[in-house]
């Protein structure tokens, strides 16, 4: 009877202060549902760190003017070098451009407009000490005739690292906010509950019913509602992985290890355990210390 | 059944104590007024008795348990042990008289089974056979105030508290009521009322607590208003 009494409490509840509770919901989604892509995108980047950790490669481009000699010099000095693993990859001209139009077979008209010559000629090698790489990069970067530019790809992944690092972070602050928020709209549905079921309560006490009795009801109100902002955001990246990680950015599936779902799956237990105890948590101080209930 | 000793109760910002050293001993089974002007610590009395606030100094033993050191979570418990009556009856009025008093059976673990056998019968004894499913707004104001008595008794409390009961009530309603709780009373109820309607103090003539100025200035057994 008494369960059945609190359900039948909560659905009146969350009916009588429907808009509230869809603002709740609302503000619970968005902000879990940043943190979960904020979640998902720690686990990517450090995955992305494994995946390139013992895969790095430099690349040695030389200018358009290079001469055989200097670039045998280059070769023979990769070769020699302790650090560099063999063997020691060239890739001609026309080596590059098969590779661009592979790269770009989206792009025709941008094959179409690019020509084996205007491109590099480029050592690529390996780091026997992945953690070498910007000693390697530096050292064939200066002082060396014919070289163009060396890129080092822990760098660009590094910038990439950096752009999903403060994304990440601005998804934490904005998901901080409006958890917040939603911390402010758990309190003040329950306000709104606790007065409107004023009458009832003042009963329930002098009656000697028990404490959490009389305080599961809107406790659970927002519990609920939480679990539901849980779902939502749940769905959403979901939505995300289905439309934008395998779709739009499909083409990055190179660089970018794809997202798995066992890792989208697993943040509908973490969101909805996130989304329960904080929406438990600010019941239980609104009821007990600003309502005194 | 009902004891205070040395009773203070400051409240903060409260020039003078509403209660100032009171001792009063009330037996099971007595029927006390206690009367007195407003303002004079009557309803400091009553709070103290629900435990709604904590005596300053001294002891409010209820039942032989101090309840001025009862853990809040045992509060509820304890307040099974007391029914309660007050001037504004406090009736769900969306609730009709049977599941008024139903409702206070169900809020404390009663079933519905329980309720449906005990509820009638409490009703049939104040008077409201036959109206059980009546709302509030259909009943008059002592027909109100009944349901309230019966919700109040409903669980056979020890003691039965009742705050100004014909305060809102025109006086042959009141004497009525009074004539329930006098019934109540001899069934072993321990009632304590609180009023200042002097009528109904010398008609009863029953023991008579006066308070003034937080102190107990008078505890006749066979009291009037005076």
């Amino acid at each position: 009877m008494r369960a059945k009494y609190v359900l039948s409490e909560v659905a009146v509840g969350l009916w009588r202060n429907v808009t509230m509770t869809v603002a709740m919901i609302i503000t619970m989604a968005v902000s879990l549902g940043l943190l979960g892509s904020s979640l998902l995108m720690y686990t990517q980047v450090s995955k992305m760190k494994d995946f390139f950790r013992d895969d790095v490669q430099v690349s040695i481009f030389l200018k358009q003017d290079v001469t055989a000699e200097q670039r045998d010099a280059i070769k023979t000095e990769l070769e020699s070098d302790p650090g560099i693993k063999h063997p020691v990859d060239y890739e001609s001209k026309e080596a590059a451009f098969k590779r661009f139009q592979d790269q770009f077979k989206a792009a025709p008209e941008l094959i179409a407009a690019t020509k084996p010559e205007v491109l590099n000629e480029s050592f690529r090698v390996k780091l026997k000490n992945p953690d070498q790489h910007a000693d390697i990069a530096k050292k064939y970067r200066e002082n060396h005739e014919g070289v163009d530019s060396v890129v080092d790809q822990r760098e660009l992944l590094s910038k990439l690292f950096n752009i999903l690092g403060s994304l990440q972070t601005l998804g934490l602050i904005i998901a901080g906010i409006q958890g917040l928020a939603a911390l402010l709209l758990v309190g003040n549905t329950i306000q709104v509950a606790a007065y409107s079921k004023r009458r009832e309560v003042s009963v329930m006490k002098l009656v000697g019913a028990a404490n959490w009795f009389i305080q599961a009801p809107f406790v659970l109100e927002v519990i609920f509602a939480g679990l539901i902002g849980a779902v939502v955001a749940f769905g959403a990246l979901a939505a995300g992985k289905i439309f934008v990680i395998d779709g739009t950015l499909k083409p990055l599936a190179s660089i970018m290890p794809p997202v798995a779902w066992s890792d989208v799956l697993v943040m509908l237990p973490v969101l909805a355990g996130v989304a329960a105890v904080v929406s438990a948590v600010a019941a239980w101080i609104t009821l007990r210390f600003q309502i005194k209930m | 059944m009902i004891r205070l000793e040395h009773v203070t109760k400051r409240y903060p910002k409260a020039s003078r104590p509403s209660l100032d050293d009171v001792s009063c001993e009330i037996e099971k089974g007595d029927f006390v007024f206690f009367i007195g002007p407003s303002g004079s610590g009557k309803s400091t009395f009553v709070k103290l008795l629900l435990r709604e606030i904590t005596p300053s100094k001294g002891k409010v033993v209820v039942n032989e348990r101090d309840i001025g050191t009862m853990r809040s979570w045992k509060v509820p418990n304890f307040r099974r042990s007391i029914g309660c009556v007050f001037q504004d009856f406090r009736l769900l009025p969306n609730r009709t008289a049977f599941e008024n008093v139903a409702f206070a059976l169900e809020v404390i673990g009663k079933t519905k089974t329980v309720a449906r056998r005990v509820v009638p019968e409490v009703l049939e004894l104040v008077g409201l056979g036959g109206k059980e499913h009546r709302y509030p707004h259909e009943l008059s104001g002592g027909e109100q105030q009944r349901v309230a008595v019966a919700r109040a008794f409903v669980n056979r409390p020890l003691i039965l508290l009742a705050d100004e009961p014909t305060g809102n009530l025109d006086p042959d309603t009141s004497i009525e009521i009074m004539r329930l709780l006098d019934r109540i009373n001899r069934t072993g109820t321990t009632v304590v009322m609180v009023t200042h309607d002097s009528n109904i103090v010398n008609q009863m003539r029953r023991r008579v607590v006066e308070i003034e100025g937080g102190r107990i200035v008078r505890d006749q057994p066979r009291g009037v208003y005076g």
